[in-house]
């Protein structure tokens, strides 16, 4: 069986409120696979869903073929869980921290040990194992938390927003480990704001709005489907209407106006002989040209800009 | 809803022995015990200066140790019910809301164990800690009696000793278990903490005043009815009797006051041919406890599954 979660219809209310709103998610093994969305979409209540960690209304969900309701130790068991703003016992060591979850995850002392010893080293943190974990900055206390889900030897690791309030640099060391756990066949499912870096590890991602998924997709079909085109051509030209201009041209979905004279022109290859040419045809100066292809980020922005011109007609 | 699979205590011990480590280590406790040592240090120090001066012949020399108070310290029981209770309030206060606080609590309950385990292991952990630091300190304070009085507690005291250990352990365990049901109320730690210190008061300045107002209030006294009077007195002991610390008064002064027969009132008819100031055998002085000992246990399940029923019905986002 390659599927590893599955929710249909998943319902969580809190009083009236839908937090999670009917949810159909279906994760492969060995994905990395992304929840995206804006603060209060859903996504950690559907994370703590899928742990098991409160009760959904109504709906089904089934991890690794379980039930986490009716068999929650079962799944943690196999679930390695990454909680947004991790904390630790401050007053503790790091070694200390990670063998009481270990010997509650139920590992002897001894195994538990040398699971430790080798977590520790892999998240780079065998320098500050008899630190108390007080003293640690954020990016090592992320570590510690991703050292604590290798120790599990989970099959699937869950990491609710694993880089926020990360500098560059610790962001960089984190994604890093993420991708090297993703080779080594373990699922991930991360939930992340920070759409770049969903970009590059992520193999498909669900766009959260208001409890349910408004797109879900490998990036490259979401890009193409929200914006219709995967490349985005800036066109800084004078004396002509690039609008009218391009009319009729292959390859173009989309032209806007940013600004007098600056243009954004949407393409699904690139387009930019041809907008060079017809620009000049026009009788307009072309200035400045320049493409690149689109990130998540226009994504998400253009799919809440729909969604609030929908939701206000 | 299904019926969940597993064992509700895997991780208990786990949990457990952690938070004894944790409050063992702890300063707060520290600082508490120091407490507790200095005036049992200073308590039974004045009794025996207390006890050696009088002459009479007594039987069990070694409970008066406990219970002798020379002005202007009060007696070692004494100040075991009024600092166990803060022992036990320090221990509990922030056992689950504390959790929140630092963030741990969903990284926690990720791991294969069930909330059961946490909250039950928490206050295993916790009545660990207190059974230690009575067992210590009952230790102390016979070791100091044998060394400064000279002769060793007889069988019987060692019993009536133990008793006492055990009353107290009860007695600090139904304040633990209020400390606990505050600490999942409150996401605060000072909320929880003051709630708890609050109760404290009232149980300890307040009832005591409380009770005769009510009893009062509730059984006025008929003067041509000599019969109201009893009636009010038996309501005032009755709630007097819902405070944990009355009970633990009338279970100390049965069981190291042996002479104690009785815990309510006595009608002289019942004294006839009674031999006044004979000591009972210690198994009359624990059927004298009983009910008092039943209910301080039944409060303590009580408190202990209130605070159970409302940190299975919380949410634990983060």
């Amino acid at each position: 069986m390659n599927t590893v979660i599955e929710t249909s219809n998943l319902v969580k209310r809190y009083r009236s409120l839908a937090a999670v709103d009917g949810l159909d998610l279906t994760v492969e093994r060995g994905e990395v696979f992304g929840l995206l969305g804006p603060n209060g979409s859903g996504k950690t209540t559907t994370i703590l869903l899928l742990l098991g960690l409160t009760e959904p209304t109504s709906g089904t969900v089934r991890v690794l073929g379980l039930d986490p309701l009716r068999n929650p130790l079962e799944v943690k068991r196999h679930v390695g869980y990454l909680p947004d703003q991790i904390g630790f016992y401050d007053n503790l060591t790091a070694r200390e921290n990670l063998l009481y979850t270990a010997r509650l995850t139920g590992l002897s002392a001894a195994e538990a040990n040398t699971r430790i010893t080798e977590a520790l080293e892999r998240v780079r943190l065998t320098h500050a194992e008899d630190r108390r974990v007080g003293t640690f900055s954020r990016g090592m206390r992320q570590r510690l938390g991703l050292a604590e889900v290798l120790i599990k030897r989970a099959e699937i690791a869950i990491l609710d927003e694993p880089t926020s309030g990360l500098d560059p640099q610790s962001t960089q060391e984190l994604l890093e480990l993420i991708v090297e756990l993703a080779r080594e066949g373990i699922t991930i499912v991360l939930s992340s704001h920070l759409l770049t870096m969903v970009q590059t590890i992520c193999n498909r991602v669900a766009l959260f709005n208001h409890g349910r998924i408004g797109l879900m997709g490998r990036v490259s079909d979401l890009t193409s489907d929200v914006l219709g085109g995967t490349h985005v051509v800036e066109v800084e030209a004078e004396g002509v209407d690039l609008r009218t201009a391009l009319n009729g041209a292959p390859h173009i979905t989309g032209v806007t106006e940013q600004r007098q004279g600056l243009w954004r022109v949407d393409a699904d290859a690139d387009a930019r002989p041809d907008i060079a040419r017809r620009v000049v045809e026009a009788g307009g100066a072309l200035r400045t040209m320049s493409i690149r292809q689109t990130t998540l980020d226009e994504v998400y922005v253009r799919y809440f800009e729909e969604e609030r011109i929908h939701a206000a007609a | 809803m299904p019926q969940r699979e597993g064992s509700p205590f895997t991780g208990l011990a786990t949990v457990a022995l952690k938070e004894a480590a944790d409050h063992m280590t702890s300063a707060r406790i520290h600082l508490v015990m120091l407490l507790v040592l200095l005036t049992a240090f200073g308590s039974v120090y004045a009794a025996i200066g207390q006890i050696s001066q009088t002459v009479s012949e007594d039987q069990f020399l070694f409970l008066r140790l406990f219970t002798t108070a020379r002005e202007p310290l009060p007696s070692f029981v004494a100040f075991l019910g009024f600092l166990l209770p803060l022992v036990a309030i320090a221990l509990g206060f922030d056992a689950i809301n504390g959790e929140y606080n630092r963030r741990t609590m969903s990284r926690i309950l990720s791991q294969p164990i069930y909330r059961d385990a946490l909250l039950t292991g928490k206050f295993l952990g916790c009545l660990l800690v207190i059974a230690l630091c009575l067992l210590v300190l009952w230790l102390l304070v016979t070791g100091m009696g044998i060394l400064l009085l000279g002769l060793p507690p007889s069988g019987e005291e060692i019993l009536r000793g133990l008793a006492f250990l055990l009353a107290s352990f009860v007695y600090a365990g139904v304040w633990l278990a209020v400390a606990m049901v505050f600490s999942t109320i409150f996401r605060s730690p000072a909320t929880s903490a003051l709630a708890t210190l609050t109760v404290w008061l009232l149980f300890t300045v307040f009832w005591p005043m409380l009770s005769p107002l009510i009893a009062g209030a509730v059984v006025p006294v008929d003067p041509f009815d000599p019969m109201t009077a009893v009636h009010q007195v038996e309501l005032q002991r009755a709630v007097a009797r819902i405070s944990p610390n009355t009970l633990f008064g009338e279970m100390t002064l049965a069981i190291l006051n042996p002479e104690t027969r009785s815990l309510g009132i006595v009608f002289a008819n019942q004294l006839s041919q009674a031999v006044i100031g004979a000591p009972l055998p210690i198994s009359q002085s624990l059927m004298l406890i009983w009910p008092q000992l039943a209910c301080m246990i039944a409060a303590l399940v009580v408190l202990f599954t209130g605070a159970y029923v409302s940190f299975q019905r919380q949410e634990i986002r983060a």
